[in-house]
């Protein structure tokens, strides 16, 4: 995997929110990569800069949020080793509009509202296959119902023609990402597919897109809050908190060896099903701070049960090698190498 | 769909009997009648009618006996097709109303046009451009649209109109037509006046309904369904005009309703002040005259059309909205 180059590069990635109130610095120097055909999860509490992270690959931020610095490089079809830098397009323009759903798809948050209450969800599939590939409306009809039938949709003849309100919430998600593969595109971004639904259509959604990122070839990003959902799902984590890349590594590596103290705060707090102790469930203490008064220097310090005084409250860590293909912005791997990349 | 629309039409006549009950009682509650009235205007003109003979005439129009009876009578003729005879005028009302009632009908679909050609475009701009100069600018034109009452719009257009250019914007025709028999050239009179008049009653409508449309869109905008169609790579402006703008136009639909009942109300001061030949003249005039079978008749006219409205814009309603229609 090191000698591969990436599909889709973040660098320093910087996104703030500009408010009569001041700066929201949601997103701040976030850095990652992902490969061809892998799943790359984002974890992180909710406010720490995922969603954002995501809509900037898009680059669908709303007003005042604004892309303030680093790069988002995405490798071409037909040329590997040239890249596109996202960042650097109009985000009106027809450069991004392609690259939109028909390069990099997006499968949102919420299935129940994600779709027009009045237009049939095949409409709706079918637009975004004519943005993306030179069809006329009976083929893309055509593309639409394989789409769906593809999802494991039964009877996609049929369903093509109702309303996203006539579905029920798996069947729903499962057209919303039938319209994100339907145009072809070599990576997913997947904001908290699951969230909105039960457990059971949870665990078959995510064999569904596990599946279908096997048979494309796609990479998936898939961002939750959800550790468990990332072990299951993703090669690679990066953890963030407060706009900021605490720890990235392999899968094994972030769950039977973190190297932050966020990352092992966090593993420590989730309760296991083997253990039977009556003891308390470990919690990270105090709460995340308000937005505009994000701390100095490292963002977790002040519940960071191992910062260094005069340290870690006044610097901001760089990302230290840890592993091998393992990161960590921590002081405590000052004596490390440091991530050049 | 075809039995919920039976079902909205048998129930017309029963509200018109209703209607007819409220609207009957309702005319007779001034004090006097027509022959009040109109020995009033002949003492006005200097001559005069001794009791003898108007109590006569009251035996004659059936004005001497109870309410209930006059309004049986009336009924009576009404389910015949007949509404009765026009004391002041001595015509036939059908033939008063039939005269008229195809400019009315008209005028209030010209300006309903209109008003919705001027508020969607507003809105959509207003919502999509929120606190810019032009939403500020269309909203001091609404509130000017609302506050102002429209027959002191109507004289002050009209007097702008002839001052500036000379043009006499009085009537819906020109002398020349007037009374003329229908041909290609009396419609394009028609058009060529009926403008200022539909525009003059849409103003305050489309005030209203552009803050509708603003207001319906702004909360659509903010729909994930528009993050989706942004990431499918739609332009911006597509995305805007298939998705939000259609659901925001929806509960506007439901407004037509109660619209129209408020273009002919509107339309009796203006078509009096403009010398508009439609039904609200008429009306005026049948009211302080107490006319009460052409008045009775009219209002009756009035409730019909607003009723019709109110199932159209139903009908309108379920054919827009797939949520509705599956129901």
């Amino acid at each position: 995997m090191t000698d591969q180059k990436p599909l889709l590069s973040v660098r320093d990635l910087q996104v703030y929110f500009h408010l009569d109130e001041g700066i929201v610095k949601s997103v701040d120097g976030v850095s990652f990569d992902a490969y061809k055909g892998q799943v790359l999860g984002i974890v992180g509490e909710s406010g720490c800069g995922k969603s954002v992270t995501m809509k900037s690959i898009l680059r669908i931020v709303e007003p005042p949020g604004r892309i303030m610095g680093g790069q988002v490089l995405l490798s071409k079809r037909d040329h590997p080793d040239e890249y596109l830098d996202l960042t650097a397009m109009n985000e009106k323009g027809k450069e991004i509009r392609a690259v939109r759903g028909g390069e990099i798809a997006l499968i949102p948050q919420e299935p129940m509202a994600a779709f027009s209450p009045v237009h049939t969800i095949g409409n709706q599939i079918m637009e975004a296959i004519m943005l993306h590939c030179n069809v006329n409306k009976n083929e893309a009809r055509e593309i639409c119902v394989q789409s769906l039938k593809s999802v494991g949709m039964s009877m996609p003849e049929k369903r093509v023609d109702s309303y996203s309100w006539q579905l029920s919430g798996g069947l729903r998600q499962r057209a919303i990402i039938a319209m994100a593969i339907a145009g072809n595109p070599r990576l997913l971004v997947a904001d908290e597919p699951t969230t909105a639904i039960d457990v059971t259509t949870q665990a078959q959604i995510l064999r569904l897109l596990k599946d279908l990122q096997r048979q494309r070839e796609m990479s998936i990003l898939f961002i939750t809050h959800d550790l468990g959902v990332i072990a299951q799902m993703a090669q690679y984590v990066v953890v963030m908190y407060l706009g900021r890349v605490m720890e990235k590594g392999p899968v094994d590596a972030i769950f039977h060896n973190p190297k932050h103290p966020y990352t092992q705060a966090l593993l420590r707090s989730i309760p296991s099903a083997q253990k039977t102790t009556k003891t308390k469930l470990p919690t990270i203490t105090g709460s995340i701070p308000h937005p505009f008064n994000k701390p100095k220097g490292c963002p977790f310090h002040p519940r960071c049960i191992d910062a260094i005084k005069g340290k870690c409250d006044v610097e901001l860590p760089v990302e230290y090698i840890v592993g091998d293909q393992q990161f960590a912005s921590c002081f405590r791997y000052e004596k490390n190498e440091v991530n050049n990349r | 769909m075809a039995s919920y629309i039976a079902k909205r039409l048998l129930v017309i006549p029963l509200l018109l009997l209703v209607f007819s009950i409220v609207i009957f009682f309702l005319i007779q509650a001034p004090p006097g009648d027509f022959m009040t009235t109109y020995s009033a205007i002949l003492a006005g003109s200097g001559s005069s009618m001794d009791n003898e003979q108007l109590n006569l005439m009251r035996i004659d129009y059936g004005l001497d006996k109870p309410m209930h009876i006059q309004y049986i009578r009336w009924m009576g003729k009404l389910l015949h097709g007949d509404m009765g005879l026009s004391l002041l005028y001595m015509l036939p009302n059908t033939k008063l109303i039939g005269d008229r009632i195809g400019l009315t009908v008209l005028l209030a679909f010209f300006s309903f046009i209109l008003s919705w050609l001027i508020a969607i475009p507003a809105g959509i701009y207003s919502a999509t451009h929120k606190n810019s100069i032009g939403d500020y600018f269309f909203t001091v034109i609404n509130y000017i649209g609302v506050a102002i009452p429209n027959f002191f719009l109507a004289l002050l257009l009209m007097w702008i109109c002839y001052d500036l250019w000379g043009l006499n914007l009085v009537g819906l025709f020109s002398p020349k037509y007037e009374m003329a028999p229908w041909s290609w050239a009396k419609v394009g009179d028609l058009l060529s006046h009926i403008w200022l008049p539909s525009l003059i009653l849409a103003l305050g409508g489309s005030a209203r309904l552009t803050r509708i449309m603003r207001a319906n869109l702004l909360d659509e905008l903010g729909k994930p369904y528009m993050i989706t169609g942004r990431a499918k790579g739609m332009s911006e402006w597509a995305l805007v005009m298939k998705y939000p703008v259609r659901l925001a136009i929806n509960p506007l639909v439901s407004t037509i309703g109660n619209y129209i009942p408020q273009l002919f109300s509107g339309s009796l001061v203006v078509a009096t002040v403009m010398n508009l030949q439609n039904i609200g003249p008429l009306l005026l005039q049948a009211l302080s005259m107490q006319d009460m079978y052409l008045s009775g008749s009219i209002l009756l006219v009035y409730c019909l059309l607003a009723i019709i409205g109110t199932i159209l814009s139903d009908m309108l309603l379920v054919w827009v909205d797939p949520r509705i229609r599956m129901e």
